[in-house]
C-alpha cells in the first residue's frame, strides 16, 4: 500500500527515528515544515538524555555556556501533537518481520524506521587507554566529564594539568582549543606527518603547526602512541611514545576518528559496508524497503560521509520519500570552512591536486602565518580546488567558482584579506551554488532583487533562505544583492526619503535629544523640502512617541497619514471603517448591543475582525464624529485599527473557563491591551496571550506572544502574519507578571526607538547587529544601560494616553475636519452607491453602478436613504 | 501670496467656498462647485492656495482632498490616500504616471474668501 492511500484513508503511519542527534532533528523538522506530522507519527529514540543538539558547537561548552545553548530549535518540534522524543533510550533489537523494535523495555510498532544512530568516537588500541583521565570527544557529557576532571585535577595537583591529545585532526584540535580553554598545557599527538592530513597538505599542515604553536600548544608529529601508565593514585600520568620517548599526562583525550554505529542494522541482518556503514541506496533506503539509513550511520555510493551537511541533505531526502517524493542524495560537498583554536582553516574541491596535469597556485606568508593554495587546470583557466590556511576569507567567493574559470590571474583571489577578489559577486555565473545549505543560486539571489522586489540583504534571506542555516555564505549574497541593487538603479541607501537623508531611527534619535515638537522645525533644520507621504507620517509618529500630542494637534494634523487623519480606516469607495477598543476580545452583551444599535442606526457593514474586535464599514467622513460620540457614550475608546500602533492582545478564555488554562491570559491581554494601546510605532504591533501550551489565541503569530506556563510566563518575539508569516521566537521563560511586563516594555520601546519605517518586529529583530540574542541582553541585562530610560518612557506613554476620539468630540475646531465639503458639510459624496448582498450593503461595482445611472429597478440604495 | 489660475479655459464665474483661514494648512478640504467635486489645498511654506478635482482617477473615490500635501523636487505636491500616487498641486499632472491628470482649478482669495472659478466657456 502507498503513503498516499494511507493518507487518503485518514491513518496514521507510524514513523520510528532511531538516534536523536542532528540529522534526525532535521529529519522531523523536514517533516513537520511539510506537514507530514498529519499522515505520519514520528517516534524519536535517542540514548542521550538530553534533546538534539548542536555537536559541531560542543567546543563553545567550554566558555562556560550552558548545554541548553546547544539545543536545537526551541524545543517546540518535540512537543507537537504526533511527534515524540523519547530520550536516554536505546533501541536494543528491530524486528524486521514484525516491523518492531525494542526499547525502553517494550516494543513499538514501526510502518517505517530511519536509522540515524551516528557514529562512535575511536580508541585506538593502545594499552592503558582506559585509564581514568582518558576521553573521547563526541557528547555534551564526554565533554562535561573532561572539563569537570580538568577543574578537579588541577586543584588536586595544585598546579597547571597538562593534557595530551591523541589525534591532530579536526576533532583534535577541537580538543586542544577546549583543553587549552580549561588552562591546560596542551599537547597534540599525530601519527601523520603534519596537522589536518586529510584537509591540508604538507606545507598547509606547516603553517597550521607555527600558527598553532605560537598559541603555546605543543605539537608532536610522526609520533604513534604505544602506551599510557597510570601514577600512584590509579589516573593516567605519562604517555609513552613508540620512538620510546615519553611526556606527562593528567588527562588525555582521543580525538582518532569515528566509526558508523551501525551494529543494530548488522544485528537484524542490513547489509553493511566492509569498513563500516549501514549500506544505502540514493534514496537513503537500506536493503530493507521499509528502513533508511542517514547522517553518518549511512554508506552512500560506497562511502560514509562525515560532515553534518551531507547528514541534513539525506534527512530532506527521506523527508521528501516518506510524502511520496523521489528525491535522491547525490553525493555531497565536502569542502569545510572552520576554526580551530582561532585560526581559519578550509579546504574545498580537490584540494590536493589529484586531478593529472593540474597545477597548483600558492601564496604563502609565514610572518603572518598564511598559507593558500588553489588547485587549477593544466591550462590554468580552471579553477579544481584549493585550501585556505590562516586566512580563509577567500573561501566563500572561491568555493561556487570550483569547476569554473577564474579569469586571467587567479593570484589575484588569493590576495589577502581586504583586496577585493576579481569579479567577486558581480561575475558569479547565475547557476552557482551561493548557498550550500539550502541550495541557493546566485540566479536565486539576484532574482530576488530583480523579480520579487527585495531591496536589502534581509529581504533577500527571507526569500530564498540563503544564508539562514550556517551563515557562511552571507558576505557574498549581500555581494551579490549589492551589484544587483546597484545594477537595477536601487541606491543602496539608508535615507529616508528625498527630503531627509536620515534613518528613522536616526530621525527619531534627533528628536529625541532635540526640543523639537514640530514638523517644520524638524524639516528646516534636519531636511528638505516639505516633506511627503513617507517623511510626514513618519515624523508625526515620533513626535507621538516623544511628544504624546493628539494627533489633530496643530501641525500634527497635516503630518498624519490617510488613516490617521481622520482616525478611520480608509475604504475602496472613499468610505471609512471604524473599530471600537475590545481589550483582549472581551465584551459585555450591553456592549455588543451598542455597537449593534450604531451599525443598524448608520447601515455600517458589520464583520468580526481576525483581532477579536468588531469592524463597521461604510461610514462616510461626516458621519465618523456622530457615530464616535454615540460609542464613546457606551463607553467605548479608539481602537487604533487605523494607526501604526498597538492594535489588539487576543486572548484565549484562559483559567477561568477553560479546563486545561494554567493562567489568567484573558486579565493579562487586558491589561498588556490597555497599557500600550494608542503606542505610536513603526508599523502595526499586535500582540497574544495564551493561557496554556495548547495556544489557542495564537501568540507565537504575534509581535509579542506571551504562553503560559505552569510556574508563570513565556514570552516570545517577533512573529507575524501576513505576506511572509513568522512563528515568533522564545524570548524569555517562565517570568512573572512584573517580570513580563517589564520586558515587554523595554522590547516595544527599544523597537519603537530603533526600527526603520514599515518594520515589524521580525526583520528588526534581523536587522539588529547580534540579531535576538543582542535584543534580549538589552532588555534583560540592559546590556546597553538604557533600561530605566526605556522604562520611563513607556511609563510617560502610560500616564499621558487619552482616547483620541473621546478628545476629539470636546473640541469643535478638530470636529471641523470631517466636513464632507467646506461649502456643504452634511451633504454626503453623491457618487456613493451601494447593494446588498448576504442582508447587509457593500459598494456597487462597476456594472451594478452603470446599471443604477441608467436608471434600472435592482436594489441599490443611495446614501441618502441610507441616513433616513 | 498667491494663487494658481492655470486653466487656459476663460473663467466666467467665481464660487466662493469657504475663508481662508478655515483651510488647515498642507491640508486639503473638498468643495462642492457647481457639482463638481474639487479639493482645495493651502500651502504651510508659501501660502499658496491650488484646486484641483477631488475624484482620484486611479480608485474612482473622491478622496484627493484627504491626500498628504508634501513637495517633490521643489514641486507642491498631493499624494492620493487611497494608493500614494503623487499629483503636481499646481498643474493636476500625475508625476507618477504622465498619461494621468487631475483637473487644475482656477483659484483666487478675495477679501479672505477662497473663490473658485468654475463656468468655463
Amino acid at each position: 500500500m502507498t503513503i498516499d492511500q494511507h493518507a487518503s484513508r485518514g491513518a496514521k503511519q507510524k514513523l520510528a527515528v532511531v538516534g536523536a542527534g542532528m540529522v534526525a532533528h532535521r529529519l522531523v523538522e523536514a517533516l513537520v515544515e511539510r506537514g507530514a506530522d498529519r499522515t505520519w507519527d514520528i517516534e524519536v529514540f535517542g540514548d542521550e538524555t538530553r534533546p538534539p543538539y548542536d555537536r559541531v558547537a560542543l567546543t563553545s561548552f567550554f566558555s562556560d555556556r550552558d548545554p541548553e545553548d546547544l539545543l536545537l530549535g526551541d524545543g517546540s518540534l518535540w512537543r507537537r501533537p504526533g511527534v515524540r522524543l523519547y530520550r536516554g533510550s536505546v533501541v536494543s533489537r528491530i524486528d524486521r518481520e514484525a516491523k518492531q523494535l525494542h526499547a525502553r523495555g517494550t516494543t513499538f510498532d514501526y510502518d517505517r524506521l530511519v536509522l540515524a544512530t551516528g557514529s562512535y568516537a575511536t580508541v585506538p588500541p593502545v594499552d592503558g587507554a582506559d585509564l581514568p583521565g582518558c576521553f573521547v570527544y563526541r557528547t555534551v557529557d564526554d565533554v562535561a566529564e573532561l572539563r569537570q576532571w580538568v577543574l578537579d585535577r588541577e586543584a588536586a595537583l595544585g598546579r597547571k594539568v597538562r593534557g595530551a591529545v591523541v589525534g591532530g585532526g579536526l576533532l583534535g584540535l577541537e580538543a586542544a582549543g577546549a583543553l587549552t580553554a580549561l588552562g591546560a598545557d596542551t599537547t597534540v599527538v599525530e601519527f601523520a606527518e603534519w596537522l589536518m592530513p586529510l584537509q591540508v597538505d604538507r606545507a598547509g599542515g606547516g603553517a597550521l603547526r607555527r600558527i598553532i604553536e605560537q598559541l603555546g600548544v605543543s605539537v608532536r608529529t610522526s609520533t604513534a602512541t604505544s602506551r599510557l601508565k597510570a601514577g600512584r593514585d590509579g589516573k593516567v600520568a605519562r604517555m609513552q611514545f613508540a620512538d620510546g620517548e615519553r611526556i606527562a599526562a593528567d588527562v588525555v583525550v582521543f580525538a582518532t576518528g569515528v566509526r558508523p554505529r551501525d551494529e543494530l542494522a548488522r544485528s537484524s541482518g542490513l547489509e553493511v559496508g566492509e569498513r563500516g556503514g549501514v549500506v544505502a541506496d540514493p534514496g537513503c533506503l537500506t536493503s530493507d524497503d521499509s528502513i533508511f539509513a542517514i547522517g553518518e550511520v549511512a554508506q552512500i555510493a560506497g562511502r560514509v560521509w562525515g560532515l553534518v551537511g551531507p547528514g541534513y541533505t539525506m534527512a530532506e531526502v527521506v523527508a521528501d520519500r516518506l510524502l511520496g517524493g523521489t528525491a535522491t542524495f547525490d553525493g555531497a560537498d565536502l569542502s569545510t570552512k572552520l576554526k580551530l583554536l582561532g585560526v581559519d582553516v578550509a579546504s574545498f574541491g580537490d584540494a590536493f591536486a589529484a586531478t593529472s596535469g593540474s597545477l597548483e597556485v600558492v601564496y604563502a606568508d609565514p610572518t603572518a602565518g598564511v598559507y593558500k593554495k588553489l588547485v587549477m587546470s593544466d591550462d590554468a583557466q580552471t579553477l579544481l580546488g584549493g585550501m585556505l590556511v590562516g586566512d580563509a576569507g577567500a573561501y566563500t567567493n572561491l568555493r561556487p567558482m570550483v569547476g569554473r574559470a577564474l579569469g586571467s590571474d587567479p593570484t589575484g583571489w588569493l590576495l589577502p584579506e581586504g583586496t577585493e577578489a576579481p569579479g567577486a559577486g558581480a561575475a558569479l555565473p547565475d547557476d552557482v551554488t551561493v548557498c550550500s545549505c539550502n541550495n541557493v543560486t546566485a540566479g536565486q539571489v539576484r532574482c530576488a532583487v530583480t523579480e520579487q522586489g527585495c531591496t536589502d540583504l534581509a529581504g533577500v534571506k527571507a526569500c530564498t533562505k540563503a544564508g539562514t542555516s550556517c551563515g557562511s555564505c552571507v558576505s557574498l549574497v549581500k555581494k551579490l544583492v549589492d551589484v544587483q541593487l546597484a545594477e537595477a538603479g536601487i541606491e543602496v541607501s539608508n535615507a529616508l526619503c528625498e527630503h531627509f537623508a536620515v534613518t528613522r531611527a536616526q530621525l527619531f534619535d534627533i528628536v529625541r535629544v532635540s526640543e523639537i515638537s514640530t514638523f517644520s522645525e524638524l524639516v528646516a533644520q534636519h531636511g528638505t523640502g516639505q516633506g511627503c507621504d513617507i517623511c510626514r507620517p513618519v515624523a508625526a509618529s515620533i513626535l507621538s512617541t516623544l511628544r504624546h500630542g493628539h494627533v489633530l494637534d496643530g501641525e500634527n494634523a497635516a503630518l498624519q497619514d490617510t488613516n490617521d487623519h481622520v482616525m478611520a480606516n480608509l475604504q475602496k469607495d472613499g468610505t471609512y471603517s471604524v473599530v471600537p477598543r475590545i481589550p483582549g476580545g472581551e465584551v459585555t452583551p450591553e456592549g455588543l448591543v451598542a455597537i449593534g444599535q450604531v451599525a443598524v442606526e448608520y447601515g455600517l457593514y458589520t464583520k468580526i475582525t481576525g483581532g477579536q474586535r468588531i469592524d463597521l464599514f461604510g461610514a462616510r467622513i461626516e458621519q465618523l464624529p456622530a457615530i464616535w460620540k454615540r460609542l464613546v457614550d457606551a463607553g467605548f475608546e479608539s481602537g487604533q485599527a487605523y494607526g501604526k500602533s498597538l492594535r489588539t492582545v487576543k486572548s484565549c478564555v484562559g483559567q477561568s473557563w477553560c479546563r486545561y488554562g494554567v493562567q489568567d491570559s484573558t486579565t493579562l491581554a487586558i491589561d498588556l491591551e490597555l497599557r500600550y494601546r494608542g503606542l505610536r510605532s513603526p508599523h502595526k504591533i499586535k500582540l497574544g496571550v495564551s493561557g496554556c501550551a495548547r495556544e489557542c489565541a495564537e501568540a507565537r503569530g504575534k509581535d509579542v506572544g506571551v504562553i503560559a506556563t505552569d510556574r508563570g510566563w513565556n514570552m516570545y518575539v517577533g512573529g507575524n502574519g501576513g505576506f511572509t508569516p513568522r512563528h515568533a521566537q522564545l524570548f524569555a521563560e517562565d517570568l512573572t507578571t512584573d517580570e513580563l511586563v517589564r520586558a515587554i516594555d523595554r522590547f516595544l520601546m527599544y523597537y519603537v526607538r530603533t526600527a526603520d519605517r514599515l518594520q515589524r518586529t521580525a526583520p528588526w529583530l534581523e536587522s539588529v547587529e547580534g540579531g535576538i540574542d543582542a535584543v534580549r541582553a538589552v532588555v534583560l541585562d540592559d546590556s546597553l544601560g538604557i533600561g530605566a530610560d526605556l522604562d520611563a518612557a513607556m511609563a510617560s506613554h502610560v500616564d499621558d494616553y487619552e482616547d483620541e476620539w473621546a478628545a476629539t468630540l470636546a473640541d469643535e475646531q478638530k470636529l471641523q475636519r470631517f466636513a464632507s465639503f467646506v461649502n456643504a458639510p452634511d451633504t454626503p459624496d453623491p457618487d456613493l452607491a451601494y447593494v446588498e448582498e448576504r442582508g447587509q450593503r457593500r459598494p456597487a461595482d462597476e456594472a451594478e453602478r452603470a446599471v443604477l445611472i441608467a436608471g434600472a429597478s435592482i436594489p441599490v440604495r443611495t446614501t441618502t436613504e441610507v441616513t433616513a | 501670496m498667491t494663487t494658481t489660475a492655470t486653466t487656459t479655459a476663460t473663467t466666467t464665474g467665481w464660487t466662493r467656498i469657504c475663508r481662508l483661514d478655515a483651510l488647515v494648512p498642507d491640508r486639503g478640504a473638498a468643495a462642492l462647485v457647481d457639482g463638481h467635486q474639487v479639493a482645495v489645498f493651502r500651502l504651510g511654506g508659501s501660502g499658496d492656495v491650488h484646486a484641483v478635482d477631488h475624484h482620484d482617477p486611479f480608485s474612482g473615490a473622491n478622496v484627493m482632498a484627504r491626500g498628504l500635501v508634501g513637495s517633490r523636487g521643489g514641486v507642491p505636491t498631493v499624494a492620493s490616500p487611497m494608493h500614494k500616487q503623487t499629483f503636481d498641486l499646481a498643474t493636476g499632472h500625475c508625476l507618477d504616471d504622465a498619461s494621468v491628470a487631475l483637473r487644475s482649478w482656477p483659484v483666487r482669495v478675495v477679501d479672505g474668501w477662497v473663490e473658485i472659478g468654475s463656468g468655463t466657456a
